[in-house]
Formats: C-alpha cells, structure tokens, sequence
C-alpha cells in the first residue's frame, strides 16, 4: 500500500502543515469527548447516516470531510440534537457526551445545546440586537444579569474571536452593520461566550472571501487550547490547515477516521484516496 | 440544371403582431379605461364628500373638529364626541384584538400540527365573512346582554377603582362597541401575522436554538423581535379596518354623543352617526354637517391605510390588497 | 473531567425556564380557541333562534305593517338578488378588465400607482361609498333607488375584483403567452382566449368573493336603495335587501320582527356560506405553485 502514495498537488507537504498537527502525535491520547456508536439517522423513510462509529478527542479540532450529500451536515446536527428540529427524524445509537448519554430519556435538548455550540454555514446575528446583545444573548437566556461579569464574558468572547480590538468602540451598533467576516467573528463570540464544551462548525467560511476564511482558521487553530472544535469543511485545504484529525464521510457512512496527515499523505481507504486526491466529489 | 430559385421575399407582415391592430389598440383601450377607473373613483369620493361637506366647512371650520356640540335644533355641530367614539372603540378593539391575533398567528406557525392548521386557517377565514350586521344582531341579542348581566359586572367588581370601569351599566356600551370590532378585525390581523412570521428565516430560529434556548425563548429571541416591524403594520392595518366599521358597532354602542371616560358609557362613532341620521337631516346645514364627518372618516381612514402599506410592503412585497 | 462554566443556570432558573415554555405554549392554544369561538357562538345562535321561523311564507311574503305579527321577507330576498346583479354588471366588467390592464400592459411605475389607489379604495369605509352615491344618483334624481344601491356596490366591487383578476392573471406562467405570440397570434386574442381562460377559475372565484362581500354589506344601501316593505316595480324606486330588513327589524322594539330579523341573517349567512364554499372547492382543484 505504501506505494501507491503519490504526492498530492492539493495538498501541502508535510513541512508546511501546521505545527499543531505534527505537535498532536507528540501529545499525550486525548480524552474523549464525544463517543458515539452505530450512530444511524432516517429524514422519514430516507436514511442519512448508517452506524457510524466514531471517537471524537477533546481539545482537539477535528474536521469531517465529503461530498455533497455525504452526511456531514447530518452528522454535526446529531451532536447536539438540533436534527430534532425538522419533523419526522429518527435516530438509533448512541452518543455520550464526556460520559454522558446526551439522548437518555431525562436529558433536555436545550442542556445539551448549551454545551455543545454551534456556529453556522450563513452568519446570522439577530438583527434587531447590536453587536454586545448579539454576542451576550446566549448568557443573558440563562439568567446571567450581574452587569460586570457580562462585560467581562462580552470582551473574553469577543477577544477569543479576534474582533475585540475591531468593535470595542462601537459594541451599540446593529450586529447586521459588519462585513460578512465580522458577522461570523460575532457569531462565533456568541457561541463562546456561553463556555460550551464543545464548538461545532458547519461550513463557516462557506460564504466568506479569502481574507476572512484566513482570520477563522487562525482562531480556529487558536481555540483549540481551550474548547473541542468539530469543523464540517468541503474544502480540503482548509481541513488540512487547521485539524488535527480529519473524517471522511461518504454516502451516509464513516469512511475513515485518522490524524489529519496521514488521512491526507497515506490513507488505508481507497475511497479515501480517491476523494483527497480529486478524483471525485 | 435548373435554374436558382429565387428566395421568398421577406414578408411584408411582421412575424409578431404589432399594437397597431386595431382590435389590439381597442382592446387595451378597453382595459386602460377600466383601470383608470379607479384614479377616477378616489377623486370622485374626495370630491363628492368634499362638496357635500362645504356648507359646513365653511361654517365652522376647524373648530369643527374639537367642538362637542350636536345640536339639530339650533343647527350647532361638532365632531369631536364621534371623533372620540371612533379613537376610543378602534383602540379598544386593537387592545384585544393584537395580542390574540399574533398570539393565534404563532400558535399556527410554531405549535400547530400540519393537519390542524389548514382547518383553524379556514374557521378565521370564515370569521372574515360574516356580515357586519349579522355580528351586530347576535351583538344586540347575545352579547351584550351577557356583558351587561356577567362581564361588565366582573370588571366593576374587580377594576372598578379605575375611572374606566365606573358608572352605570348599560349594556350597549364604548366597550361593547371595541369588543364587536375587535372580533370583526381578528381575521386580518391573524392572517397577515402569519405571513410575517413565516417572513422569518428559520436560520434565527436555529441560532436561538444553538444557545439553548428553550421554544418560548425561540420565539421572543429570534421570531418576535425580528417580526416586530411587520407587526406593527398588521396592527395599524386593523386599525384601518376598525376606524370604518359601521353597522354592528352601531347596533352595540349606544349612539349618544357623549364623552366620557367610563367605558360602560355609550358612545358614537362617525360612521355611526351618519348611519343613524343621514335620512332624517331636515336642513341643509345638517346634511353637510355629516357629510363632513364622512370625510374626517375618510381622510383617517386612508392615511392610516397607506402608513399600513407602506410599512407592510418589504414583508409582503406590495401584494398586501388582500381583504380577508 | 473539563472544565464547568463559571456560571451555570441553577435547577431553580432552568425549571422556571421551562415552566414558562410550557405555560406559553398552552398560553397560545387558549387564544387560538378564543379567536375561533365566537364563529361558533354566531352560527349557533343563527341556527338556534332563525332555524324555527324559516318556514314557507318567510320566502314567498312581504312584511306585514309595522307590529303585525307574521309575514316574510321575500322582497328582501329578492332585492338582494337584484341589487348583486346590477354590482356585478358594473363590478365585473371594469374590475377585470382593469386586472387585465394591470396583469398585461402599462409600465412599472404608472401601474404600482394604479395598484396602489385600488388598495386604498379597498380601504374606504362602506358607509362613504353611499354618501358618494347619494350625491350622485339619489340627489340629482331626486328619489332614492335600486340604481343607486347598485351602482353603490358595484363601485365596492371594482378595486376588489381588479386585485383578484391581475393576482390570478401573473401567475399564468409567461411561457404560454410567448407560444401563443410566436403562432402570430393577436394579443387580444392571447390574451383572451389562451390567459383568461387559464386562469378563469381564479377569476371567478374573485369575482364570486366579492358578490359574497357585497351582499353583506348594509352601510352603502342606507341611503341609496333605502329599503321597501313592498316589492319594486320599477329599479328607480327604492329597493329592499336582506341586509338592510334584517338590521331595521333588529333595532325595532318587537319581538316577531326581531324573530324575523334571526331568520333573514340565517339565510343571508347561509348564502355567503355556500359561495365561500364553492369557492373553496373551485381553489382547491388547481394547483398553480
């Protein structure tokens, strides 16, 4: 197998990836965040997701990868049960979240939802609230009222999206009045500001220009000291730049799981192979 | 070898039909005649109301609008007590009639079952048909004997310390005239409402959700605030449709030109007044005297509708000319 | 085990939280069913008090004079019927040819005002068209008349049925006009014959909304048709509609006449029932979206 390995023109060489992909393998075995198992999903009589098995690693940002179609969206959704939002979903399996099974009869979406953030394909700051309420939403929902500490969050959340020094002056001004990448920063913010465990991605640079899309890998890559990020990319470059480990989807089911580099240098899946490499999808 | 055939000549018709026809040209005639009917009507309301109202204009002038007096006798006239019914009875009527309206509209939009939703729409539509008259008769023999016997003896009992809720109880009241009409704009304030909360993309609504927050939350976080503006229109589009209501608030109000602030009074509206007295105005004066009621009413009632439209125009994308 | 939040909504905040959900929740429900009872409360009291006194000589007698007991509403009946067919003459051809206007010619701009006053006028109170009429056809005249109730609501119907006409007309899909117009095809013609006749259901079921509209309405008749206890000879006598008898009789002091006055509402709600049916029934079967 090792020789059908042919340098990949998408993808940088191994001296050029990010130090915190090469520096994971020198770490100690992450905690596992998220352990699921034979995770499967049915939109009505149609199945998403076939028993996917994966362990996602704590402060670690793990991407997932496929064509369109492939399940991706579906799976991130599962993580924190926002596909119970669309009517006639069904899922088998199970899901722990640091040990707890987020799907028990007892467990209520809205706990899970606070633990697990979620960061959208399209920025959608509320449109009515300026730039402060937008980000600080989120705690003032869980009866955070105590006006110094919601500035404190105000700045760390806005600080660990790299915007602070950009809106510091103008936190009253509609959160909608900010370019395309700023929007996202603030939603980023508002994700971060309620201190989930764990942040997911679904497509954030999607609509954004190449200036931008750089600024959010960099927080990216800088979040992960603190939070679990779970990032859905169609990009590959972009799952190269900032993951540590990469999974592939394709057609509902988990391909393969591995650390970034070798998903991308060496993968055991020819299907994998093939999409890295471009020959489809 | 035969010869080269020559190649038709372009013909003398063009391939499409020209307006120049004359069956086309008098056609659209036909149909710009229609629709210029309408530039034709408005101008022909303001003015017949206008010419109608002039002996008066030119008698009281705008001291019309605050004076109290109705007087045929003497042939003293003043609007001010149907200006005040007509205010007083609409906002009774958006008071009750808002809140259950957008409360209706986000029940069908966020907590009703597919199924149920078609069957509650077609009950409201149902509501919007019924004749004013007819809400007024079942008014005066069903409901407002038992807001006279059971409801406005609750609020006396309970709210009675407010100068609103003191006084005799009548029964034909301001209050059952707001009550009546609110009942009477419940359809279109609902069914506009609706059409601005499904306005709301259902990306707000997941980013409420991806903060944990509750149903509830969801909808005053993301949809309500959002919606606001539209609301606002849907509330003063009501208002339009109040301010015009004429036969059922007739037949529950009272009609006495009086003020007052007790809500178990009976009151007068404008377009009550000209419909209780128009065919027995024996003077000339007293003709034009409600003529120019008729056009206080018609001057608030339009403004109010086109601030209606134009605030409801990003929602519904000026297609908002729909009656129920 | 990672780190906890520095704060945490307490058991105490989160129960409340979702108590008030729930609350909410059934908050809304009680409200719909508010806005749907009183539908209910009108037609069971229409059925309860007008249901006995349908009988034959309610449809085929004129009133008796004033305090008698008996006698119908068969005038009234009848006046209706005439009074919407003189509307529809007036209401039907110029609102939709003015929904054709609007649908298929005329620029962006001088349209969005034509569209724009249709809505006001749809904005007017009902009672200001009988003033306008009065001055127009009663004065002049000299006599109130069925003409003038007529032409009362036929002007009612204009702005309305031109809405409905040009709604209907664009959402006939461009595709057909471009095929008719590449056959050569006059434009009247297209129009006519291939748009109109597209949307034809829409365009009736417009026009039936508006009838059902206007034979409700009691406010424009006041002093235009002005009501008759007899029957008319002539359309330029004053005329008697449902309407108008059942709101003349509920305001009277006498109980047969008030027994009467369920009646004639039963049947004029009955007729706009059955139309807003049909007209549910005719929407229903075509699908344009």
């Amino acid at each position: 197998m090792a020789d059908r390995i042919q340098p990949n023109p998408l993808i940088p060489p191994a001296a050029a990836l990010p130090a915190a992909a090469a520096a994971s393998s020198r770490e100690p075995p992450a905690e596992v965040a998220f352990d699921i198992a034979d995770l499967s999903l049915w939109y009505g009589s149609r199945q998403a997701l076939y028993e996917v098995t994966i362990q996602l690693p704590a402060r670690r940002v793990t991407a997932i990868i496929g064509p369109s179609g492939c399940g991706k969206s579906t799976f991130l959704r599962a993580l924190n049960r926002m596909h119970e939002l669309t009517p006639g979903t069904r899922m088998t399996g199970r899901l722990r979240l640091f040990g707890q099974d987020l799907y028990s009869p007892g467990v209520d979406p809205t706990h899970v939802r606070r633990r697990v953030g979620m960061v959208f394909q399209k920025s959608n700051p509320f449109p009515t609230m300026s730039i402060a309420e937008n980000v600080l939403a989120g705690l003032r929902l869980n009866g955070v009222r105590d006006p110094a500490l919601l500035r404190e969050r105000l700045e760390q959340a806005l600080r660990m999206a790299a915007l602070w020094d950009e809106v510091k002056d103008v936190l009253g001004r509609p959160g909608v009045s900010l370019s395309g990448g700023q929007q996202q920063r603030v939603c980023i913010a508002r994700a971060l500001a309620i201190e989930p465990e764990i942040v997911l991605m679904d497509e954030p640079c999607s609509a954004l220009d190449p200036i931008a899309t750089a600024k959010i890998e960099e927080l990216i890559r800088d979040l992960r000291t603190r939070y679990t990020v779970i990032i859905v990319t169609h990009n590959m470059q972009q799952a190269a730049r900032v993951s540590d480990r990469t999974a592939f989807f394709y057609l509902g089911r988990l391909v393969e799981v591995d650390e970034t580099r070798t998903i991308f240098m060496k993968p055991a899946n020819p299907q994998t192979e093939a999409y890295v490499s471009g020959r489809f999808g | 070898m035969n010869p080269p055939v020559a190649a038709p000549a372009a013909p003398a018709v063009p391939l499409l039909p020209s307006i120049r026809h004359w069956p086309d040209r008098a056609f659209r005639w036909i149909a710009l005649l229609a629709a210029l009917a309408i530039a034709v009507l408005i101008g022909l309301v303001g003015w017949e109301l206008y010419h109608g109202a002039r002996l008066a204009i030119a008698q009281f002038g705008v001291g019309f609008l605050a004076s109290s007096r109705w007087d045929p006798v003497t042939d003293q006239y003043g609007a001010w007590p149907f200006i005040f019914g007509t205010l007083v009875s609409s906002l009774i009527a958006l008071v009750i009639a808002v809140p259950l309206g957008v409360a209706t509209a986000l029940f069908l939009t966020e907590f009703a079952p597919v199924r149920v939703r078609q069957p509650i729409i077609m009950i409201i539509e149902m509501l919007a048909a019924v004749p004013s008259v007819i809400f007024g008769l079942w008014g005066i023999f069903v409901l407002v004997p038992w807001m006279r016997d059971h409801l406005f003896r609750w609020l006396q009992d309970g709210l009675g310390f407010l100068p609103f809720f003191r006084g005799p109880i009548y029964g034909v009241s301001m209050l059952a005239g707001g009550i009546i009409v609110a009942i009477m704009i419940l359809p279109i304030i609902t069914s506009i409402s609706r059409e601005i909360l499904r306005s709301v993309p259902d990306l707000q609504r997941e980013a409420a959700y991806a903060l944990g927050a509750t149903h509830w939350e969801v909808i005053r976080l993301a949809v309500l605030s959002y919606a606001r503006r539209g609301i606002f229109g849907a509330a003063v589009l009501g208002l339009g449709r109040a301010l015009g209501e004429t036969m059922a608030v007739t037949m529950v109000i009272g009609n006495r030109p009086a003020v007052s602030a007790s809500l178990f009074a009976p009151g007068y509206t404008l377009a009550s007044v000209i419909a209780n007295e128009f065919t027995e105005a024996t003077s000339d004066l007293y003709l034009n005297a409600l003529f120019e009621l008729g056009l206080v009413l018609l001057v608030v009632t339009v403004v109010v509708n086109i601030l209606a439209q134009l605030m409801l125009r990003t929602f519904t994308g000026g297609a908002s000319g729909k009656v129920s | 085990m990672t780190a906890r939040a520095s704060f945490a909504p307490s058991p105490r905040q989160q129960a409340w939280r979702r108590f008030t959900n729930r609350v909410m929740a059934v908050v809304l429900l009680a409200c719909a069913l508010t806005v749907m009872a009183p539908l209910f409360l009108v037609l069971y009291y229409l059925v309860r008090e007008g249901a006995t006194s349908l009988d034959w000589s309610f449809f085929t007698q004129l009133p008796k004079p004033t305090g008698e007991p008996g006698g119908g509403m068969a005038n009234a009946i009848a006046g209706t019927l005439t009074l919407l067919a003189m509307a529809a003459a007036i209401g039907v051809p110029f609102g939709i040819m003015g929904g054709v206007y609007l649908a298929e010619y005329g620029s962006e701009r001088a349209n969005d005002w034509i569209r724009f006053t249709a809505d006001v006028l749809n904005g007017v109170p009902s009672i200001v068209w009988g003033m306008v009429v009065y001055a127009l056809l009663v004065v002049p005249f000299k006599t109130f008349s069925a003409y003038a109730g007529g032409v009362a609501l036929g002007l009612m119907m204009v702005p309305l049925v031109m809405r409905t006409t040009e709604e209907v007309l664009v959402l006939v899909p461009q595709g057909y006009r471009e095929a008719a117009l590449a056959l050569g095809i006059a434009r009247w013609r297209i129009i006519v014959v291939i748009v109109m006749r597209t949307a034809l259901k829409g365009i009736v079921t417009g026009v039936l909304v508006a009838l059902a509209r206007v034979a409700g309405e009691t406010a424009p008749l006041l002093f235009t048709a002005l009501g008759n206890n007899f029957w008319s000879h002539r359309l330029s006598e004053p005329i008697a509609a449902l309407p108008l008898q059942i709101f003349s009789y509920a305001i009277s002091p006498y109980d047969d006449w008030h027994r009467q006055a369920w009646a004639g509402a039963l049947v004029l709600m009955a007729l706009i029932l059955i139309v807003n049916v049909t007209v549910r029934v005719l929407s229903r079967e075509r699908r344009f979206t």
